[in-house]
């Protein structure tokens, strides 16, 4: 069930001039929050811009004694909104609505977890990798972008025990490339011996690359797509996204309620704006 | 001594005077778990075609100045499965339905008016003649008077719900189609519908939308559609559904005043899916303050005196 939280900032932490980690108190959307959600925030105190912003849902803060604390959003300054996320201030009010969406699917215990991320698209796998960890998994991270210094909270994950396999267009981390680089080779080696649940989060024709990466292999992928929403409920029906499936011809279905989490297979990608 | 916020629109009465808009509000059902819908006065429905439809490719919005543009394209399920799948839902949920109904011509109006009679549950059906963003979304009716006027008679003798054409802002005279829509029997009007809208992205020279044309709405239009609203309460004599930028009491109210007996929020809905809940506790708070008990009491009470003038107040207020 959504809340609506006037949240306050905790923290921000600003990574680089484009990217930030804001902590917000919001302990009543920590409790149902599953991995793979989001949440809308109403980035300006007034009417520019109008709309909230989606944000996959970062870190879940708890307090020392494990009650929840409240959330954290991995944010990439590209716009008016983000700007203003980028902006805040310890102390600001901001407010927040969530969860929501559909999460990722957890495998089996005995299964392999791979999650595949690409740049801000690690946002909502610091929640997946805690959830697989709890259940006794192992999951491996693969995370790739332009360059080293550029691949933030890698610690994050291999200090809990996620291993983190390394992508970077400059080859100043890890393989030389696009993370499919590491990916396609790891999928190549593997004996499937073990069932294996491959996440997916970045940028579209990363997304895609995986995508059909892994259907070479056999494989479908669950990806966390990032669709312009007006409202996340599905109420506007402004992020459609064309998907087949159910043996129906394509269709739009609504990526704030029917996602943003999709097998990878469904998804109609030549009708997907990069 | 308790307030009566009953909304009278014609015999459709409402417990109170807040709709969520079409198009804004999915099928209502896709509020149940953050809005008790029957809290509202009514749910009108996303538009409904006979058939399914598909709607345009994204973009289909983008943000302006206080405002968004849309060109969803009327995506929808169709009122055969409406009736099917979603209005007992909506009975089970105790919401007061209001259904906008679409066609691409006046047989589809009619038959689909004819279909929602026979089911329980739909309290009123609204006419929808204004949508901006399809060829054959009924706006060649709502430009058009005689258009107006041959839609509502034919929709009026297949159905005896409270019959409601919600009319297009992007006309010389709104009023003048208010008067035909009452003229060919309608019990009210609601007004506005979205304005004709352009927004470009000036590096790529394309529109920010797929359909290029979208509609305008949100807190940007309000003043418009305030004044379209009062002109045709000098118009017509039938109840008018006023819309067009409420984000709370106070803007609900200035429609209210100029003449509508009942209002919708639709694009705030998306900003503040909790506007519902505070917008009534607003309006309460002012029948309190004005010592008005009836919510009617409030309707077209517009001072147009000069001396309504005289108190100063802040030159810019928020």
């Amino acid at each position: 069930m959504p809340v609506d939280v006037p949240a306050h900032v905790l923290s921000n932490t600003r990574l680089s001039p484009d990217y930030n980690v804001v902590a917000l108190a919001a302990p009543e959307i920590v409790g149902t929050a599953r991995p793979g959600q989001f949440v809308m925030v109403k980035t300006a105190a007034g009417l520019e811009p109008l709309l909230r912003r989606p944000f996959s849902i970062f870190e879940i803060l708890r307090e020392p004694d494990g009650q929840p604390k409240g959330i954290t959003l991995l944010n990439k300054r590209i716009g008016v909104g983000t700007s203003q996320l980028y902006d805040l201030e310890a102390g600001d009010r901001i407010s927040v609505l969530g969860p929501l969406g559909r999460p990722f699917t957890l495998p089996a215990a005995d299964a392999d977890a791979w999650l595949v991320a690409g740049g801000v698209g690690l946002a909502p796998f610091a929640t997946t990798a805690e959830a697989l960890l709890a259940a006794g998994l192992t999951p491996t991270l693969f995370y790739g972008a332009r360059r080293a210094e550029d691949l933030y909270y890698a610690d994050w994950f291999a200090t809990r025990g996620v291993a983190v396999v390394y992508a970077t267009e400059d080859g100043s981390r890890g393989d030389r490339g696009f993370v499919t680089v590491p990916l396609a080779r790891a999928l190549d080696e593997r004996r499937a011996t073990r069932p294996l649940h491959i996440y997916v989060c970045g940028p579209t024709p990363m997304m895609r690359a995986v995508t059909e990466l892994a259907s070479r292999h056999g494989r479908d992928v669950e990806v966390s797509l990032e669709q312009t929403m007006g409202c996340g409920l599905g109420g506007c029906y402004s992020c459609v996204v064309r998907v087949r499936e159910d043996g129906r011809t394509p269709h739009f279905v609504r990526s704030c309620i029917a996602g943003p989490v999709f097998l990878g297979s469904t998804i109609v990608w030549d009708e997907l704006a990069h | 001594m308790a307030l009566d916020l009953t909304a009278r629109i014609g015999s459709w009465t409402l417990k109170n005077p807040l709709i969520a808009a079409s198009g804004c509000f999915g099928y209502g059902v896709e509020y149940r778990d953050a809005v008790d819908l029957s809290t509202l006065g009514a749910v009108c429905v996303k538009g409904l075609f006979l058939g399914e439809r598909e709607g345009h490719v994204p973009p289909r919005v983008t943000e302006t100045p206080a405002g968004m543009i849309n060109a969803i394209g009327l995506q929808g399920i169709g009122v055969h499965r409406f009736v099917r799948e979603r209005l007992p839902e909506l009975r089970a949920l105790g919401a007061e339905t209001m259904v906008n109904v679409c066609g691409s011509s006046i047989d589809e109006y009619a038959e689909i008016a004819r279909i929602l009679s026979d089911h329980e549950g739909v309290g009123a059906i609204e006419l929808n003649i204004s949508c901006p963003n399809i060829k054959e979304g009924g706006i060649q009716f709502g430009c058009s008077l005689d258009g107006t006027h041959d839609v509502v008679s034919a929709v009026r003798k297949v159905t005896k719900l409270p019959l409601i054409p919600k009319l297009t802002p992007n006309v010389t005279s709104v009023a003048s189609f208010a008067r035909a829509a009452a003229e060919a029997g309608a019990d009210a009007v609601s007004l506005v519908n979205t304005f004709l809208a352009l927004a470009i992205d000036v590096e790529t020279r394309r529109s920010k939308i797929s359909n290029v044309l979208g509609g305008l709405s949100g807190p940007a239009i309000r003043p418009i559609a305030v004044r379209m609203v009062y002109e045709c309460r000098q118009a017509v004599s039938i109840p008018i559904i006023g819309m067009g930028g409420i984000t709370n009491a106070q803007d609900m109210l200035e429609f209210v005043i100029a003449g509508a007996s009942a209002v919708q929020i639709g694009t705030a809905n998306f900003v503040d899916p909790f506007v519902w809940s505070k917008t009534l506790d607003g309006l309460q708070d002012y029948m309190t303050r004005h010592r008005v008990d009836r919510f009617m009491d409030l309707v077209g009470t517009l001072d147009t005196t000069p001396a309504g003038h005289a108190k100063k107040t802040e030159h810019v207020t928020a």
